[in-house]
């Protein structure tokens, strides 16, 4: 028995609860037990560390010290989320670099009766413990549904292999644990130089037109190198590039059709198990037609009404895209 | 601080040689800034994937922060468009922690009120103002606020996603709350007055 404690992260009850569902099916197999930090609070995303810094640290903070609490046998705090990974991970290193932090957010912190001492916990990403804890040669020995035939596009993400402050990951720019996972699920892993090149993370809600540029990025390269389906490690990248890809095809006049899938959830097809069980459906660019190439039939949904391309009866703003934008440019 | 030359005023430089201001943001900053040790040597602008739609690169912000230029350095979009991918940070051979560096930009900008774009800060705002309230993050209050201030225009091109969410149970109409709210809010206000006092 694997045991860990474990930080889901706001997004995974909302807009990534397929990874959630998915996760949770491919525990079991693979004898894992994971312990919710009880009580756990937002890690502050890319977001709060901008406005204040001694609260940002303090809200990341107390996940820590709630988390040091429930030390029984582990003392390794798993996430699924890489910005929730990054923070965490970054509020233990900061706090033992800089030791006037450590005080303030420790006086902070004893407000509300906690404290934390950096480095009590060790901070890992799901796919670390999959990949160095439970290791490939087990989870090939799971696989009962070879995904052999099926062209993934392995999107790591930036926030997970970067800073990386304690040399987990093979690489900073072209990391490997991603591709050696997919392919000992029996897929055909795609070259991708761009792995873990940005989502454009908050950048839809704050300067639409460099998130759309950074997705048609991902999404076009995983296009022309011949990708059925991108494959994520965080609810971020999924998000972005899923439901935004129609925003920024209509921004671009491009037609792209990338679906993207959590690792896990393509985990859980190849040990075996039903796509109603992993969330496989809640994506927004369906991914259908790419399982299709692996014989695994996904239910068909009503797909979301497309907007309407003319301006038709009563008047209503027009949608903005990259055109428009240029000929108001010239006028 | 140092006084100005009479060389410097007749080369018409404007800006007094002070390095109050970098050493402000290093000390701002969380962990070991390394922000004295730029070399210049532009690895940060050339790796970064935003650097196009910035006003400075971070060589040139960080140029300016050492000229002691504190409203053009605050006033200027950098901090606001850097997406935290920490490219720059990985790559840098000083090892500058670029990324926290921007972070600190951002609050200082707030806090002067110096920005050109209200967007990116507004975001940032209602985003720690969900939390403060529930403890967790809320998509939907979140977009609903922000869009309606900022990018009305975009929503009707936005309802098949946000129908799509909806429909397949991606986003919550209503928020979640940690059961110990009480604590985290003690937690946070004593927070902000330490922050005030450092």
């Amino acid at each position: 028995m694997n045991k860990y404690l474990f930080y889901p992260g706001c997004s995974m009850e909302s807009n990534a609860k397929a990874y959630m569902e998915s996760m949770h099916t491919i525990l079991e197999p693979l004898d894992i037990h994971f312990e919710d930090i009880d009580d756990w609070n937002c890690c502050g995303a890319t977001e709060y560390l901008g406005i204040n810094l001694i609260p940002a640290y303090s809200l990341i903070a107390r996940n820590l010290a709630l988390a040091s609490k429930q030390i029984n046998g582990t003392h390794t705090i798993a996430a699924s989320c890489s910005a929730c990974y990054l923070n965490l991970s970054k509020a233990d290193h900061y706090m033992r670099e800089r030791p006037s932090l450590c005080v303030k957010v420790n006086e902070a912190l004893a407000a509300g009766g906690l404290k934390y001492k950096p480095g009590t916990l060790e901070v890992r990403h799901l796919i670390d413990i999959l990949v160095y804890d439970i290791g490939l040669e087990v989870i090939r020995s799971k696989v009962t549904r070879p995904l052999t035939g099926l062209r993934v596009v392995p999107y790591m993400g930036c926030m997970l292999p970067r800073p990386d402050y304690k040399h987990r990951w093979s690489d900073h720019e072209h990391p490997t644990e991603l591709n050696d996972l997919l392919r000992a699920l029996g897929a055909d892993v795609v070259d991708y130089p761009l792995t873990t090149e940005c989502c454009s993370g908050h950048m839809p809600h704050i300067g639409p037109e460099t998130a759309f540029e950074l997705i048609r990025r991902l999404v076009s390269d995983a296009d022309a190198r011949g990708g059925h389906l991108m494959v994520s490690v965080c609810p971020m990248c999924q998000m972005n590039i899923d439901a935004y890809q129609g925003e920024m095809n209509h921004f671009f006049d491009t037609n792209y059709h990338m679906p993207i899938l959590f690792f896990t959830q393509l985990m859980g097809l190849a040990f075996g198990k039903e796509p109603k069980e992993l969330g496989i459906g809640t994506e927004l660019v369906s991914s259908r037609n790419a399982l299709a190439n692996i014989g695994v039939e996904v239910p068909v949904e009503q797909e979301p009404a497309r907007p309407r391309r003319k301006d038709e009866g009563l008047p209503m703003p027009r949608r903005w895209t990259k055109h428009e934008a240029r000929k108001d440019a010239v006028k | 601080m140092p006084q100005m030359t009479d060389e410097r005023v007749r080369a018409g430089l404007s800006h007094e040689e002070d390095l109050s201001l970098l050493n402000e943001v290093s000390m701002k900053t969380a962990g070991v800034s390394h922000l004295e040790m730029c070399i210049q040597c532009g690895t940060c602008g050339g790796s970064c994937p935003v650097a196009q739609d910035m006003d400075h690169t971070p060589r040139m912000l960080f140029a300016m922060l050492r000229a002691g230029m504190r409203e053009e350095v605050l006033r200027s979009n950098t901090q606001w468009i850097c997406v935290s991918c920490y490219h720059c940070v990985v790559r840098c051979p000083q090892e500058v922690h670029i990324a926290d560096v921007m972070y600190t930009l951002k609050s200082m900008a707030i806090n002067a009120k110096l920005y050109s774009d209200s967007t990116a800060p507004d975001f940032s705002q209602t985003f720690v103002d969900m939390v403060e309230i529930s403890g967790r993050s809320y998509e939907f209050g979140l977009a609903s606020r922000h869009y309606l201030k900022h990018f009305p225009l975009r929503l009707p091109g936005m309802t098949p996603m946000g129908f799509g969410m909806l429909t397949k149970g991606r986003m919550l109409l209503t928020p979640k709350k940690i059961k110990n709210m009480d604590q985290l809010k003690t937690i946070l206000h004593r927070a902000k007055q330490l922050e005030l006092t450092s």
